[in-house]
This record gives C-alpha cells, structure tokens and sequence, in this order.
C-alpha cells in the first residue's frame, strides 16, 4: 500500500546524542523543554534566557527564516545564491562553520539543491532549501513530484519572490507554484513572523506530508528587525520511509499518491482556516462603513501604517497561511458591501475571490486598477488605494534627471572579454552575441553594449546554437563560470553533439560575483576539465587570462574561432575585483588571528 | 516619537554602515527599529537607497511613507536630491559634497548646489576633507553621522559608545580616527538651525 500512514501526530521526535554539536548555541528565549528538560542543553539555555528575553536578536527577513530554521532542528540545508534570498544560506553557512552543524551548503543549482534537501527529508530529518522565485522554475520538477511522495522529515521550500524586480528577470508570484502543487504555503508580514513561520512550516511537513513552501518577498528579505526567538526543537532521529512505494513514483503508486494528496487537501483546508495566521484585525461584528480589506503578507504593513489617517474602521482580514481561508473569507464578505484586496505580487487572492463570475459585491485591487498591476507596493499605492489624501509636501524645487545605473566596477575582468568582442565582431554585419544572468550582463549597457540577450540561466548557450540553426554567422554565447555550471552544461553537450557553429565564451571570475561573491561550486580546473570531458574539440577549446594586456590577443583568437565553422569554446580567466578584495580581507583577519595566538 | 532617514548613496559607499550604528543606538536605546536595505544588482555602482525607521511604537512598514522622512542623509551630491519627495516639510536634507561622476551626463557641481540651496532645510558637508582631516579618507561615513547626530533621537555618549562597539574589533586607532571624523563632522553641522 502506498497511500500516505497515519497523519494523527507530529512524528516523535528523540534527540540523538551524536548530535548534539548540531544543536543551535545561539540565544534562546522561553522555558526550558525538550532537550533542555533533559539536560543536555542545560547551560546553553540558563545564559541565554537571561541574555535575549528583553533584547531578542536584530535580524534580516531571510535571516530570521534561517534562524527559525536552526532552531526547527533542521539537518541541512541547500540553495543556489540568487536575490533577494542569498542572505539566508549565507546565515546558515556562517552558523555551520561556528557551530559545527547543522550542515548547510550551495549547490550547482536550484535542482540539485531542492533534490539533496529531498534526501534528507526521506531520511527522516528536517531540511530546508531556498531560492529565487525563477529558482523554483529550474526546481519545479522534484517540487511538483515531492508534492506527490510522502515527506518524511519536514522540508521547507523558501521561495523569495522580487516583485518592482530589483534584481531580477521578473516578478513571478510564487503562490500559484504552491497552489499548482497543492501544499501549503506561509507568507510572512514581518521578521517575526518569519522566524514563527519557518518553524511551522516544518511541523506542517510533517503533519500533512508535504513540501511547505515559505513565501518571501525582497522588502521582508532585506529588511531588518527585531526577532524573539523561542525554546529549539530536538533534531529527529535518521530513518527510512516505512511505506517504500510512496517514494517510488510508478504511475501504479503515483496514482494512490496522487489521489492521497487530494483527500488530504480538506485537512489541509481546515489547517489554514483555523490558523492564527488568517486572522480578523477587526472583526466584521464591526461598526462603521461597510469597507472589507484584505491583506496578505507585507501589504498589511503598508494598511496598518495609512490606518491611523481613515475616519473608520475597516473590517479587516489578514491572511498568511494558505490556501486560502474560504470561509474567513465569506464572513468577510457577508458583513460588507465592499471590499478592497491588498497583495504584494500577482492578484492572486484577487483571482480567487473574484472567480468566474461576476462577484455579488464589488471587489477592488490590482485588477480593477486600484492598485497597479506591476511592481512592488509600497505605504502610497495603498494610501491611494484607501482614497486618503496625499501627505502634506512643498514643493522642493526640481531636480535631475539623471539616472545612475549599475555598472561594472573599474577594471572588472569582464570588461577585458567585452572589449575584445567588439573589435573581433566589428567586421562582420550582423553578428549574435547571447548572453546570460550575472554582473557580466552589465555589459548590455553603455560603454560595451556587447551583448543582445539575457533571459535566463544558460539560455546563451542553447540561443546562440538555434540562431546558428537559423542560418547566422556569427553566432556567440557569452556567460559566467557559474551561470554555465548552474545550466550551461546541457546545452553544451547539445553543441558538442552537432559540433554547432557557435563560439562560446566562459568567463571565469571564480566567484559568483552578482549575488555577492559566493564560491562557485566547481574551481576552475575543474571547470576546464568538465568542458573538456564533455567532448569539446581541444584544438578549439582554449584558456587565457582576462588582463588588459591580453586584450589584443584575445582579440585575435576570437577572430579564429569565430571563422572557424564549428564549435569553440574560449574560457577567459581572472579573479573577481570584489572576490579579490575580500579573499584578502580574511586572509589578513586569519593572520591577525594567528599573530594573536603566537603572542598568546 | 518617531524619526524616518532615508539614506541615499552610490553602491559601494557604504550607507549601510552608518544605518547599522545608528540602529543600534536606537536599539540600545529601547526604540523599535525597522531597516530596510538594497542588496544584490543595483549595489555596483549604481544610485541605492535604504530607509531607517526608529520609533516608541511599533513600526509597520519597511518603507518611509511619501513626505514622511524626518532626514535625507546622502554621501554623494547628486543622489541627496534623487529622492525629495519622501522628504517631510520641516524635515532636513543632510549631505556631503562628496561626488562620484561615473555617468556621462553628470550635472554641473554648481547646478546641484544651488538645488540643494533651494530645500528649506538643508546641510552640506565636505566629508572627505574632513574625514582626511580626521586621519582617513574612508571615514567620511562617520563625518556624516556626526553632522546628522544634532537631529538624530540619540545622545552624543550613545552615539559614541555605538562607534567605539562597531570599530573596536579594528584597533584603537580606527577607533580614534573615527570618533574624530564623527566630532569633525558634528562641529561642521553645528551652525544649521535644527
Ligand atoms: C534560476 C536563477 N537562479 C539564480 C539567479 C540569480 N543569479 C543571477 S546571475 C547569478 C550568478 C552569476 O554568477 P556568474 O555566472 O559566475 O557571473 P558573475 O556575476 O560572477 O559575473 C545568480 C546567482 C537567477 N537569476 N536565476
Ligand atoms: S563584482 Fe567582480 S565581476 Fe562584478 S563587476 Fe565587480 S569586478 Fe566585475
């Protein structure tokens, strides 16, 4: 039988002692339980009560997942770095290095890190993986299908949306994944609720069997507040799935998976209605105008601060647990004449509420234009949106219009490869030159305006080939070492089986420079070594390094290559300026720290 | 109480730096903080901002309401008046004269001076001099808390102690030159009517 066991109870949970090290040492606040009732954490949590019960600990949105996270007895943790919710990993590689445990680590790609975290969770033991929201796009394979499995141990998905794309090809609400999956989802309003919810989500893993997506946004990710965290959960014991066919998707066991994970839908239902996420600010027993808001995640923020300024008191409803609490909802409706949905990414409650059909009451929001459609909100859009006046302003006098984008830092190695791209192409009369996601796209812009595409990750490789497909010379890919580890590998061997007439261009800075220098997962070498592996002719495939002084033979070589009519693969290499300086930074701090040592 | 900075600058010049000591002061102080940043894509070089929100009571958004800022505090000239609209009435632009011309269309020094001059209540700084003054170029950030420390909801020792906690683990004489560069840049804004 491979329909899921029994959901009555939270998996028990025994701490085991080899363990220990993995325990979180951070501040802890609240009454002692768990392993500290049985002493093991005794010490710990004594000084650190005393320490945090007033303070708590000032933390960034993603940094208070990660928290809550170490704190929910995670075992491991994965992520590709990608804005806005690299910050996470970070935290939790920083606090793995410190501590020992619990493991935390990047990987190749979205994939790759949603599939390890999938292991972890089938033996039994809590993990976490995070990402983008385009990172559940090269994920949503193992998250669609892990839906279908019965998770073991909880396994948290943290999806960090960037609606106003700040740093980001899109703004794609990653809701709809959660719902296309039919898990829950979490959608915290601040830093607390982050911590409180990441927590949860692992429990709610567990109880439903299910992936439990955690939705952030950039404004929550990147902004900082005070957090109180509670007593640890102990880290669960390593065990195998009892039913082994709810983990083997066969369509003759996939079918009673599938079918499991509908009939749970109810329960899951009743969940979200009776959480105290979803929740009346004031109840629709309500006096005053007939107005209903509705707010979901940070856009609640923005309400409760224009609050203050409306006459009345709207009857309000918030809700971060999803799927959505349809009969919170409905109260709302019946006690209202109007009402007002306020939601950070796509109309997606909107959608919902609104259905098919026309409603029985008006509904306003992003779909009837009183919130725009595109972008992120911010305490004005919603202002407006609640009909209050403008804040007082004077006129300050006007200004210029001057915009200052991002650019390439003075004597970026990339600037090397740009500039010689130029001058090899520039007898040619209509060349390609693909690209790809990383601080190398910067070469769009002016002064280089080298490169004409960037959509997403490896998609230069597989473009380059069909606009070679499609009868043009030259065809070129341009894009990072670790954009071509994260998804230009694939396409590569699609070239190297054609022998495409496409030249590509890797550039190796040995970081992942755009997300803030994160090591790449394979070191140079080995990245020379895997495009050799894959078949690249060597007398077409060649390394030199991205120095100025290189320019002109660079320069050179491309031209060969590029008259050559088959596939090349040109790897320029140079450290990063950033990554140079912070390499530095802890090797002078290690020194210090050793100096310190001897004198000591 | 309630206190909104908009802090603006160019990625690189580290507004991120000068919104941890003053948070921490607020902290420490017992206010509730809110701080919210730019990570990521825009911070090469390009203009980035970041709001700083200290009050008595909580605080809901991230974000500084349109008007609401009791503060500008800019370390580059140019992006002190790129984001004048969240500027409250009585509330004051704080800048230094630092500028970073890495745009073709750079405006005239002059022009945004004398733009600056329009803004009823204003403050420019010449941080880098002073900073190099105080004994480091780098320490023109603090120069700016400094001059910003006359309206700031924190006291001269908090704000100290704060600088002194940040820098220690560098050595006391960082430590030093950054207590001068934060007195040089108090004494520099002292003049302006608060
Ligand atoms: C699916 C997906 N994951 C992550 C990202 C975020 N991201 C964009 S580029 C990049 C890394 C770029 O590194 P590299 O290719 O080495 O170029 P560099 O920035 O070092 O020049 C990352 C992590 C993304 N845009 N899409
Ligand atoms: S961070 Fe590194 S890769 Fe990015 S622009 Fe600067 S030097 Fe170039």
């Amino acid at each position: 039988m491979a329909a899921r066991s029994s959901l009555t109870s939270t998996r028990k949970r025994r701490v085991a002692r080899f363990h220990r090290k993995n325990l979180p040492k951070v501040q802890l606040v609240g009454k002692p339980s768990g392993m500290e009732a049985q002493g093991l954490f005794k010490t710990v949590a004594v000084q650190s009560v005393k320490k945090s019960v007033s303070a708590g600990q000032v933390l960034l949105g993603d940094e208070a997942v990660a928290l809550g996270a170490v704190h929910a007895g995670v075992t491991a943790s994965y992520a590709y770095p990608g804005t806005p919710s690299t910050e996470i990993l970070e935290f939790l590689i920083r606090h793995y290095k410190r501590e020992g445990g619990p493991k935390a680590s990047w990987c190749a790609n979205e994939k790759t890190a949603y599939e390890e975290a999938l292991g972890v969770s089938m033996m039994g033991r809590r993990a976490l993986v995070a990402m983008k929201h385009v990172g559940l796009n090269v994920a949503a394979d193992p998250f669609m299908n892990s839906a279908i499995v019965s998770i073991h141990g909880g396994l948290v998905v943290v999806v960090a949306d960037d609606p106003g794309m700040h740093s980001s090809q899109n703004e794609q609400d990653s809701r709809y994944l959660a719902d296309f999956a039919r898990v829950p989802c979490l959608e915290p309003a601040n830093q607390q609720e982050a911590y409180d919810m990441t927590r949860q989500a692992f429990e709610l893993s567990e109880r439903f069997q299910v992936p439990v997506v955690v939705r952030l946004v950039t404004r929550l990710a990147h902004s900082r507040a005070v957090v109180r965290p509670q007593a640890p959960d102990e880290v669960g014991l390593l065990e195998k799935p009892v039913e082994r066919n709810s983990w083997i998707l066969l369509p003759a066991f996939a079918r009673k998976q599938w079918r499991a994970l509908l009939d749970r839908q109810p329960e899951i239902r009743r969940f979200a209605e009776e959480s105290s996420f979803n929740r009346f600010y004031t109840g629709p027993e309500n006096s005053g105008p007939r107005l209903g808001v509705l707010t979901t995640g940070v856009a609640r923020n923005y309400y409760l601060e224009n609050l203050p300024d409306l006459e009345f008191q709207p009857t309000h409803l918030h809700i971060g647990a999803y799927p959505a609490p349809a009969a919170k909802i409905q109260q709302l409706m019946e006690s209202v004449e109007e009402v007002l949905v306020l939601e950070e990414g796509y109309p997606f409650l909107e959608n919902q509420i609104r259905g098919l059909l026309p409603p029985h009451l008006p509904i306003h929001g992003k779909l009837t234009g009183a919130l725009p459609l595109d972008g992120e909100l911010n305490p004005d859009l919603v202002r407006k949106a609640l009909g209050l006046p403008e804040r007082p302003a004077v006129d300050l006098g006007d200004r210029p219009e001057v915009a200052r984008p991002p650019q390439l830092c003075q004597g970026c190695p990339h600037s090397v490869a740009y500039a010689a791209i130029q001058e090899a192409l520039a007898s040619y009369p209509m060349p390609l030159v693909a690209s790809d996601i990383g601080c190398y796209t910067l070469g769009a812009l002016p002064p280089y305006s080298a490169i004409e595409s960037c959509v997403c990750m490896g998609a230069s490789i597989g473009m380059a080939k069909g606009a070679a497909d499609a009868g043009l010379h030259p065809a070129l890919a341009v894009i990072g070492d670790s954009t071509f580890l994260h998804s230009g590998v694939t396409p590569l061997m699609d070239a190297v089986a054609e022998d495409a007439d496409i030249t590509v261009l890797i550039l190796d800075n040995e970081t992942v420079a755009m997300t803030g220098s994160q090591p790449t997962i394979l070191p140079s070498q080995g990245l020379r070594d895997l495009v050799q592996g894959l078949g690249v002719d060597p007398e077409h495939f060649h390394w030199l390094e991205a120095h100025p002084k290189q320019k002109g033979e660079l320069t050179e070589l491309l031209k060969r290559e590029i008259a050559h009519r088959g596939l090349s693969v040109i790897v320029t290499g140079r450290e990063c300026l950033e990554k140079a300086k912070l390499r530095k930074r802890a090797e002078k701090a290690a020194q210090q720290a050793q100096q310190g040592r001897q004198e000591v | 109480m309630k206190f909104d900075i908009l802090l603006a600058g160019v990625g690189g010049q580290g507004i991120l730096s000068i919104a941890s000591i003053v948070a921490n002061g607020a902290m420490h102080k017992g206010l509730f903080v809110k701080q919210s940043e730019v990570h990521g894509m825009s911070q090469r070089g390009g203009a980035v901002v970041a709001n700083l929100r200290m009050a008595d009571q909580p605080i809901h958004s991230d974000l500084i309401p349109a008007h609401e800022a009791d503060m500008i505090l800019s370390l580059e000239l140019l992006e002190s008046l790129r984001y004048l609209e969240f500027l409250k009435p009585s509330g004051i632009l704080l800048t230094s004269s630092a500028r970073v011309v890495n745009v073709p269309n750079y405006p005239p020094e002059d022009d945004l001076r004398r733009r600056v001059d329009q803004v009823p209540h204003h403050c420019l700084v010449d941080a880098d001099a002073l900073a190099k003054q105080a004994g480091n170029h780098l320490a023109s950030n603090m120069v700016m808390v400094g001059a910003a420390s006359h309206w700031l909801p924190l006291g001269l020792e908090e704000m100290e102690g704060e600088m002194a906690a940040a820098f220690s683990r560098k050595g006391e004489k960082v430590v030093q030159t950054n207590l001068k560069a934060f007195a040089l840049g108090r004494e520099a804004a002292s003049w302006t009517p608060a």
